[in-house]
């Protein structure tokens, strides 16, 4: 035992040294919290809007000045033709025109939206926004109720995937990193002459980015219910627990690419690609992946972040209990144990070669 | 003179990798065909739970509409709304429509605020339209370009920014400080060759790379997607090109400032999401608070997507994008002067 | 006068080499060698002190210097990923060669080593012995003044030693001069003159059969010792 715990003491040391690499492991789930929390969302806001009207009456000054009182809307200038504001939205001046027909006030109707519609979301919202806006819909027989999530907060979708991504990122990543780091310089040759058993040697490559994942989920886990304002809904220790196997899992998977990669330049590339590219577009983590081919869907069946993610949405953010996640979790570990034994299997083959 | 030689060298190399040449041509392809599909907000498939306590005629036609629509699955009729809220919270439903009294309580898991809210304006679409409001009709949007409103249209340049970026920014920083890991550098730094030829020698081969990897993806979006590009193609280029040099830069100054390739990488990631997040790439910069907006104002690839898009998909020309062009060559250029003053060949 | 270099440092080191000398340059580890070979070859500034090799400044003229030396240092050098003739091709281009210049004097240099077979193999696959062979003919393959030799036989089997040896004394036979640090007594009696470093200090400056003499020692290896012991610097 006395042998395993100073190869991690030393591994430890080694991480905490490289003072830069420290600062942008903890710095970076921080600012990534920040960005998520704050400036990604989708909301409505500040459209430039352009009114396209060619008489000023009483019912399109009130129809106006409901649009420029919303939070939504800007009103940026009034011009008389469509033609000039097809122009506006072409030069990028604009998003949005609300063009008032000639007898709007008579007829209470015909208005019509020139909109950029490079973005088809935005454009789908602005114009839903403008149209209920200005239609001022006091008889609609409609109520709307947005569970979980009333303020439409996107920092509540984001979250999870951003504790998805960064725990793989650093567990995955790092450790297979350091390890094909050993083998280059030669020096895992030295560790693998020692009396220690080679298995230990890798698990205490591992322990040290264990502790650090874990300290990273707490730091992710108390900015999210202080600073963002996402309340943990569901039990802290079900959290825990469901992440801690996510965290192996991610190990095993750096075991596994640094078995296969030889140099720290494949290691970092397959990380970054196999991992990385996969994790932050097909596990549902920016891109619902019900919207995507059928094929891709089954790819991304076996990403496991998407059931980390998954889990995590409705364990923090809906507050469900583990009953309703048992689904993912089982995923989750069948696939920890299958890499594990995988990677051991080949690290051993590697040994006796 | 000795630039030729040394770029030579740089493709050698680059040929001689088992990793590279993959890299280089499989990706952008891999890229090109399956993110487009990925990148996709496109809100639809969304499973809806009914639960119609009214059973009226009225009702059942709207059941009908939803199980017509291309943005609904229609999940199964549920008799309380306990009942549907329990298959939102296992997910296998997204949005409750409960029919009680001739009113309409449309509940939708907001977890995910832009599909929620999408999801329950589309629905409330159709029971508005249902029961004829008929000043609905009458407003007709007009959407300018995608006419199709696909999201492909939208990312496809920005996806196109974001191959430059890897292929300029990552590659050349992690070769330069794998050479210093190597102590090739070393070698390097006692011959005559300038820090220009060096620089130069390291960058040209991946721009030539990008160059043709951007020629390849606008090709391919036109075999696979029929997608063209609306305005003039030489404006792509010449961001491109601008964005390429912002990329190799900052990567040249970080691989100059590293020491290990692990460093190099993390922190060059971690600026790159950063400025990527903040875009624009993914969601509008005008809805971010005004902090995140002031940012915009520094960062090279908010210019460059708004720049893309407004030829790519809008049919901008030179004019309409003047201002972007000029934002981001300044921004090139300090880059560019950082990335030389910042390269010893001697302490 | 080309080949010809005075260096003085912080430490108050002091010495001049001439052209077609082989000069050796030994100390412990840590004791500043590698520096000193550092601000020679203008990769390090010194803070103090002038120097000149080959006639020019080593703190303002060190780009010109670079024209004019040749290195090969502790690490072995040259890229692996590219085959022999290729690097041959590099460093010589990287020099202002001619390409027919370069392609003539290849031929004639493989066939010296007896590389003919292996120019298009990858220097990654070649044995070390061969690699520093190589690193050293490819260091004065452009006819520099001065080479500087970091090193360069460590870890190679004395057979291989001896015929770089032989490398080595054909360069300055040709009028090069060769600067070369080393950790083996027995090479260090193959130069023509060698310093002693400790601490940064030179102790000692002469042909070897001088120093024999001057500290009473029976051959090098036992100069060295009495030299070292007196460190006060720890050496690794």
């Amino acid at each position: 035992m006395k042998p395993f715990i100073s190869f991690v003491i030393k591994e430890t040391r080694h991480i905490l040294r490289d003072k830069r690499t420290m600062l942008i492991l903890f710095g970076m789930p921080v600012v990534l919290m920040l960005l998520f929390g704050f400036a990604i969302t989708n909301d409505v806001k500040n459209v430039r809007t352009v009114v396209v009207t060619s008489q000023r009456d009483h019912q399109t000054q009130a129809a106006i000045d409901r649009l420029a009182a919303s939070e939504y809307f800007t009103i940026t200038a009034t011009i008389p033709t469509p033609k000039e504001a097809e122009r506006l939205i072409r030069s990028q001046k604009a998003d949005l025109a609300v063009v008032f027909a000639q007898d709007f006030a008579s007829k209470h109707s015909g208005v019509q939206f020139i909109v950029d519609g490079a973005d088809p979301n935005m454009a789908q919202q602005w114009t839903t926004y403008a149209q209920q806006v200005i239609l001022n819909p006091q008889n609609s027989m409609v109520n709307l109720k947005l569970l979980y999530n009333p303020r439409m907060k996107s920092a509540y979708n984001f979250v999870p995937a951003i504790m998805g991504m960064l725990l793989l990122l650093i567990c995955a990543m790092m450790t297979s990193v350091s390890i094909v780091r050993e083998k280059e310089q030669g020096t895992m040759e030295v560790l693998l002459v020692s009396p220690v058993q080679p298995l230990m040697i890798i698990v205490a490559k591992a322990v040290p980015y264990l502790l650090q994942a874990l300290l990273i989920l707490l730091i992710i886990l108390a900015m999210s219910a202080t600073v963002l304002d996402v309340p943990l809904q569901g039990s802290l220790g079900w959290i825990l627990l469901v992440s801690f196997i996510y965290i192996l899992l991610a190990l095993s998977l750096g075991l596994f690419i640094s078995n296969v990669a030889q140099t720290q330049f494949v290691a970092l590339l397959v990380s970054a690609m196999m991992l990385l590219l996969p994790t932050v577009m097909l596990s549902g983590m920016l891109f619902p992946v019900e919207s995507m081919p059928r094929i891709l869907q089954w790819i991304s069946a076996i990403i496991p972040p998407r059931y980390y993610i998954q889990s995590m949405r409705k364990l923090m953010i809906m507050g469900v209990g583990i009953g309703e996640v048992w689904q993912e979790v089982t995923v989750l570990s069948g696939m920890t144990i299958a890499l594990l034994v995988a990677a051991l299997k080949n690290f051993n083959k590697r040994l006796t070669v | 003179m000795t630039l030729r030689y040394l770029i030579q060298k740089e493709f050698l190399q680059i040929r001689r990798n088992s990793f590279m040449p993959k890299v280089i041509f499989i990706f952008p392809i891999m890229v090109m065909c399956v993110m487009p599909w990925v990148m996709n907000q496109e809100v639809k498939n969304i499973r809806v739970d009914v639960v119609d306590t009214d059973r009226t005629p009225q009702s059942q036609q709207l059941v009908h509409q939803i199980e017509r629509s291309n943005y609904f699955i229609f999940n199964g009729q549920k008799s309380t709304y306990q009942e549907a809220l329990k298959d939102i919270e296992s997910s296998e439903a997204d949005i409750i429509l409960e029919i009680r009294d001739g009113q309409y309580l449309i509940a939708a898991n907001a977890v995910n605020g832009t599909k929620g809210s999408i999801g329950s304006s589309y629905l409330s679409q159709i029971v508005n339209s249902g029961n004829l409001s008929p000043l609905t009709s009458h407003l007709s949007p007009l959407f300018l370009y995608n006419k199709g409103q696909s999201y492909k249209v939208f990312m496809i340049p920005a996806l196109m920014g974001i191959l430059m970026m890897m292929l300029c920014g990552f590659l050349p920083a992690l070769n330069i400080v794998g050479e210093k890991e190597k102590g090739t550098i070393e070698q390097i730094n006692v011959t005559p060759v300038s820090k220009w030829s060096f620089i130069l020698a390291k960058l040209i081969p991946y721009w030539l790379i990008g160059l043709l990897v951007l020629t390849v993806c606008l090709v391919l979006s036109w075999l696979v997607y029929g997608i063209t590009c609306q305005g003039p193609l030489w404006l792509v280029y010449l961001l491109a090109v601008l964005l390429a040099l912002f990329f190799s830069s900052f990567g040249l100054i970080i691989s100059n400032y590293s020491a290990t390739m692990q460093q190099a990488m993390l922190v060059m990631w971690f600026f790159v999401v950063c400025l990527m997040l903040l875009s624009g790439l993914f969601t509008p910069t005008r809805s971010m608070p005004d902090w995140a907006y002031l940012t915009t104002y520094v960062n090279p690839m908010h210019y460059f997507i708004d720049a893309i898009r407004t030829v790519f998909v809008r049919g901008g020309d030179f004019a309409a994008i003047a201002h972007q062009l000029l934002a981001l060559s300044l921004i090139s250029l300090f880059m560019g002067s950082w990335a030389v003053v910042s390269y010893k060949k001697n302490n | 006068m080309k080949a010809f270099g005075t260096f003085h440092a912080v430490d108050d080191i002091s010495f001049s080499v001439r052209r077609g000398e082989i000069f050796g340059f030994l100390g412990a580890n840590g004791a500043g060698k590698t520096t000193a070979m550092h601000m020679l070859t203008g990769l390090n500034q010194p803070t103090s002190g002038t120097g000149r090799v080959c006639g020019y400044d080593i703190r303002t003229e060190y780009e010109q210097i670079k024209r004019h030396i040749g290195y090969m240092s502790q690490k072995f050098s040259l890229y692996e990923d590219l085959t022999v003739s290729e690097n041959i091709r590099l460093f010589a281009g990287i020099y202002g060669m001619k390409d027919d210049e370069i392609t003539a004097k290849t031929g004639k240099l493989l066939r010296q080593l007896k590389f003919e077979d292996h120019a298009n193999d990858l220097v990654g696959s070649l044995p070390l012995g061969w690699k520093q062979k190589l690193a050293f003919s490819v260091s004065i393959f452009h006819e520099p003044g001065v080479v500087f030799l970091d090193e360069p036989t460590g870890g190679v089997d004395p057979a291989t030693r001896r015929q770089f040896w032989e490398l080595i004394y054909d360069a300055a036979s040709r009028g090069i001069t060769v600067f070369v640090t080393t950790h083996y007594m027995d090479e260090a009696e193959y130069c023509d003159r060698i310093s002693i470093m400790v601490d940064g200090k030179i102790r000692a400056l002469g042909t070897p059969d001088d120093l024999k003499r001057q500290f009473q020692q029976p051959d090098m290896d036992h100069v060295f010792t009495y030299l070292a012991r007196q460190a006060t610097k720890s050496s690794d």
